[in-house]
């Protein structure tokens, strides 16, 4: 065999997709749980930012001070998706050294845990802004300081966006790192 | 054994070795291992845990790179490729067994055995039929959309045993394949890795403690402290009762 002879190509797309979603059936509820944990994060961030909306001040003052606390609960909730999305990259460190042994090139591994992370982000962050929005308009009822519908949706979307986006970013790095690793050391890693 | 005769070599090692660590916390776990192995035999690697024997074998399997020297699988120094050409080369080359398995634990057995042909570019419908077949193969025809934890320990190997062949690989690695199993079954799964061996005439390496292992090879390795120790042959462990040897 020469080296000529190596041209490898990946499988389609759909291999990895269904390794993505039989990844989240299978472990359902392992999965729940970081799907809930990046929900609370951004339902924080949707919270805060609602009230923010809901305020409306043209006071410089508190307006500064509702933006800081915006951007505090937006770190607060990468932490929390970065700690998640660790853990469950480093729970199956042996799975990867496996997959690599049956011919899976790291680009492969990467893509299983990029679309992984996507849709627990979209689940996770969609319903976390959800209920953020709709605590806080329902807090703000009595004092009948809603945010109009437009709004409150913008909302919604900017925190499932960012959900989804700390989401891939935080599982994207250790994954890399998992899949350049030689097999070998993958099989190794007991967690 | 007339296979072996004609001494094809399929892999071989010149002066590999490998070194975990740095400076004085380093540790020499092989230390200059040159060997031929051959088209289409039964080898054993043996020796005491810490000898060197399962980084000899991830070495041969290209799981890990050695330190020094160079494993050439069909003539190809494997140190030389690229990760991607790497991967090729587990994919279609060289079939792996493991000590505890190491099935998938998401996909059932039919899946499990399929991944590696879709990695091949194999078509879905072909890959569902071979799969099917080679569970067959091992007598798993009946589990194929079982996962692996509603299967016993002995099944759990035999759906490795499908998976590695896969793709028709030359080489098939074994590491301790028997170790997790109790006797019976263990026996079992020997009498299949030989009956595989002689029918595909595929090359099974396979690192082990098993005395029921070494009755079936045609050669045996031994590893002490990192080096090559003997090398036995089948008619050799005839001749002296290799319960002298262990």
């Amino acid at each position: 065999m020469s080296r000529e002879q190596f041209k490898n190509v990946d499988p389609p797309f759909w291999v990895a997709w269904n390794q993505a979603l039989a990844s989240i059936r299978v472990r359902f509820f392992r999965q729940l749980i970081t799907s809930v944990g990046i929900a609370l994060g951004i339902a924080f961030f949707a919270c805060i930012q609602t009230m923010r909306l809901a305020e409306a001040s043209h006071e410089a003052e508190t307006e500064a001070r509702l933006k800081w606390l915006v951007a505090t609960s937006l770190v607060m909730c990468l932490v929390g998706v970065t700690n998640s999305m660790l853990m469950s990259v480093a729970e199956r460190y042996r799975e990867i050294g496996t997959i690599k042994c049956l011919g899976a090139s790291d680009s492969f591994i990467v893509k299983v845990f990029f679309l992984e992370a996507m849709l627990l982000g979209l689940v996770g962050s969609f319903g976390g802004s959800l209920l953020g929005v709709t605590l806080m308009q329902l807090a703000n009822l009595t004092s009948g300081n809603i945010v109009p519908f437009p709004a409150a949706a913008g909302v919604v979307l900017i925190g499932t966006v960012v959900g989804m986006f700390m989401t891939v970013a935080a599982a994207i790095a250790p994954a890399m790192q998992a899949a350049r690793m030689p097999a070998a050391a993958a099989l190794r890693v007991e967690v | 054994m007339s296979e072996v005769k004609k001494h094809e070599v399929v892999v071989r090692t010149s002066n590999v070795a490998k070194q975990y660590g740095e400076g004085e916390a380093a540790v020499r776990a092989l230390n200059g291992v040159s060997c031929e192995i051959y088209s289409g035999e039964y080898l054993s690697i043996m020796g005491p845990s810490g000898s060197g024997k399962s980084t000899l074998f991830n070495m041969i399997g290209g799981l890990d790179k050695p330190s020094e020297g160079s494993v050439f699988v069909n003539s190809v120094d494997i140190a030389q490729l690229t990760p991607r050409e790497l991967a090729f080369l587990r994919c279609h080359t060289i079939g792996y067994i493991f000590q505890t398995f190491n099935l998938i634990t998401v996909r059932t057995a039919l899946e499990n055995v399929t991944l590696p042909m879709l990695f091949a570019g194999t078509s879905p419908d072909e890959a569902e039929e071979r799969g099917a077949k080679l569970l067959d193969l091992v007598g798993l025809g009946h589990r194929l959309h079982h996962r692996p934890s509603e299967l016993s320990g002995g099944q759990q190997q035999r759906v490795a045993i499908a998976r590695s062949l896969a793709n028709n690989p030359a080489i098939i690695l074994a590491d301790e394949p028997t170790g997790n199993l109790d006797l019976k079954t263990g026996q079992e799964i020997i009498d299949l890795l030989r009956h595989l061996n002689e029918d595909r005439n595929v090359t099974i390496i396979s690192a082990t403690h098993d005395h029921k292992m070494l009755d079936v090879s045609d050669r045996i390795f031994h590893i002490r402290d990192g080096q090559l120790a003997k090398i036995e042959t089948k008619e050799e462990l005839a001749l002296t009762g290799h319960s002298a040897q262990l």
